[in-house]
């Protein structure tokens, strides 16, 4: 008997039978559907924090000077003067560094005529805007040039812009910090809250050098931001930056660190890793009810051999061997399971689809995961069809014929 | 002279039934000749319906000989005894054993499916043996639409199909009226002289059994000739 006459066979017997077939393979309709939009939701998910991530700017490391303790008191993290402009270059030149932005930041009203507006003064170096991933709407950013000269010059974010100038453009009009006249150069696009929920369109940029000397009076610098290549790198120049400001501080082994090194790429980690759990928290739920659709399937094979017992006797006195009646079992939950995998990847995809369509959550269906959704449809078919088919095989002749 | 068809030699067989040992056949001794009509009576339990089983390769016994078309059929394994059962037997059943919701074509088809038959052949033999068995007009028929004697006749096809040497009929007249089962056994004697079949048929009932060529009788579970 051939593979073609076989599955002839099983899907005349399964014709028999519709409505009873129509409800198995309801089974794994539902299994494989919930599983693939549930998969499709979960790495739609996943995606989404990736992509948030991403214009965090999670390859980003800031370093920032430790705490002081005068007399018992201590200051908190940036209580020390202990970072300097030279350990800013210096850790420029690691391997797999790709920005380092060193800033100071005071906080000042700047005037504009009769307006005027408490904001962050940042006082930064060109690689700031590529450390921040931040672009510019208009005009130019600070140059390496200003920062030599502390020239008066300043970029401003959208918010300070705002407020300052209303609809006017800002460019070329000069601002007054503190006492010190600055000419806007720039302004910044748009970039919204911060994962903490601070306003960072609210602040003005400036020279690092324009800051330090002419606003605060001072040589040191307060954070030092630093973009690496990869995120493969950051946790390598994690160590590495360590182990170079200790140098450069003269550090002996016994003394705490001066500087404290804030990883952005941890937290990302952490929520690729929830993400990912919850894609497969919704994977495995929806597993569940695949096994059940299997479980149906053994079910109603275990029912149909008991009630076709006769037929199987009579098939046999024919002169079906062993594998004819094993095979044709075998193939009926096959293409129970089966079918139910096709008509599941379209429910899928349609219930995937309604996802998007009616609410914010992106849903991103691969191909791998249908692929494996069928596969493991039809292992089902298989695992739970193959018990009953066995059963069915085993039966004696004589026997199944004089079953009533 | 030819060699006998089949050929039992001192074949004994017991089963268990709720704890008791009973001996179903007893040094039973039996050859039968190509294009023979043999009956076997008997009455209720003395062992027909398991010789019936040996005989058609749907058992084995437990010590003596079996040959059939000169194999020993007491040394194969299961795919070769459903693969002798296919070729050389044909079985009509008391209570014919059709596939439910399955059409008489369809029936017919079933034996030549598991002896590996292309779809074209097969559906043109099957509708040959049951229009020779005058159903030409039921091809399509469900058994539950049948009659009883429909119902047999596509049986009857069923076994013929694949032209095996030996039909086996086990009580084919038991569940049919007393009309239907002169025209079975008609049947029956027209395929043995026309045909040459060889046919063994068991029974017990005596208008039946008349019809045959050889009688025996089986009396707790031994063969005597028919007195």
């Amino acid at each position: 008997m051939n593979a073609y006459t076989a599955l002839q066979l099983a899907m005349r017997a399964l014709w028999r039978n519709k409505t009873r077939a129509m409800l198995t393979t309801l089974g794994v309709v539902i299994g494989v559907g919930s599983v693939i939009a549930m998969l499709g939701i979960g790495s739609g998910a996943q995606q989404r924090i990736a992509e948030q991530l991403e214009r965090l700017g999670t390859n980003n490391l800031m370093i920032r000077p430790g705490s002081v303790t005068h007399g018992g008191v201590r200051t908190g993290a940036g209580g020390k003067n202990t970072l300097t402009l030279a350990d800013a270059n210096a850790i420029a030149e690691l391997p797999g560094v790709l920005a380092v932005a060193p800033s100071v930041r005071i906080n000042q009203q700047v005037r504009y005529r009769g307006s005027n507006w408490g904001t962050n003064i940042e006082g930064v170096t060109p690689d700031y805007a590529i450390v921040r991933n931040w672009p510019l709407a208009d005009g130019e950013f600070i140059s390496r040039n200003h920062v030599r000269s502390a020239s008066h010059v300043c970029v401003l974010g959208q918010t300070v812009a705002r407020e300052l100038f209303g609809l006017r453009n800002p460019l070329g009009e000069s601002i007054i910090i503190k006492s010190l006249p600055c000419q806007v150069i720039g302004v910044l696009v748009e970039k919204g809250a911060s994962a903490w929920g601070s306003d960072r369109d609210d602040a003005v940029f400036a020279p690092l050098t324009t800051v330090q000397r002419k606003l605060k009076g001072i040589t040191h610098i307060e954070t030092i931001e630093l973009s690496a290549g990869d995120r493969a790198d950051v946790f390598r120049l994690l160590k590495d930056i360590k182990q170079l400001l200790r140098q450069r501080h003269r550090l002996t082994g016994d003394q705490d660190d001066d500087f404290i090194i804030y990883n952005q790429a941890e937290m990302a980690q952490t929520s690729e890793e929830s993400a990912r759990v919850f894609t497969w928290l919704l994977g495995s739920i929806a597993s569940i009810s695949l096994l059940v659709g299997g479980i149906g399937i053994m079910n109603i094979m275990l029912v149909s051999v008991t009630e076709r017992t006769r037929e199987i006797g009579i098939r046999m006195a024919l002169g079906a061997r062993r594998r004819d009646i094993l095979w044709q079992f075998l193939l009926e939950a096959l293409v129970l399971s089966t079918t139910g995998g096709v008509l599941g990847v379209f429910i899928g995809l349609a219930g995937a689809l309604s996802v998007t369509h009616f609410s914010e959550l992106p849903v991103s269906v691969t191909p791998g995961s249908v692929l494996i959704a069928f596969l493991f449809a039809g292992l089902v078919g298989v695992f739970f069809g193959l018990h009953p088919a066995r059963k069915a095989a085993r039966l004696r002749p004589i026997e199944a014929l004089r079953y009533e | 002279m030819t060699a006998p068809l089949l050929q039992v030699q001192a074949l004994h067989k017991s089963y268990v039934l709720d704890g008791v040992t009973i001996q179903a056949l007893r040094d039973i001794n039996l050859e039968v000749e190509p294009g023979e009509f043999v009956t076997i009576m008997g009455p209720s339990g003395s062992g027909k319906s398991t010789l019936m089983h040996i005989l058609g390769c749907l058992d084995v016994p437990d010590a003596g000989s079996y040959r059939l078309q000169d194999q020993d059929v007491t040394r194969l394994g299961s795919d070769h005894l459903a693969a002798l059962r296919n070729r050389e037997i044909g079985f009509v059943f008391q209570n014919f054993n059709l596939l439910p919701r399955t059409s008489a074509l369809e029936n017919v088809e079933t034996p030549l499916i598991y002896a590996g038959v292309g779809r074209v052949e097969r559906r043109q033999r099957a509708r040959a043996a049951l229009e020779r068995m005058g159903l030409g007009e039921r091809l399509y028929h469900l058994p539950n639409q049948l009659s009883g004697g429909q119902a047999q006749r596509v049986a009857i096809a069923r076994a013929l199909v694949t032209r095996p040497s030996l039909l086996l009929a086990d009580e084919p007249t038991g569940n049919v009226d007393t009309a239907t089962s002169a025209e079975i056994m008609n049947l029956l004697n027209g395929l043995n002289r026309q045909d040459g079949l060889t046919i063994v048929l068991i029974t017990h009932e005596q208008e039946v059994a008349e019809h045959a060529g050889r009688r025996l009788f089986l009396r707790d579970g031994q063969l005597e000739a028919h007195p």
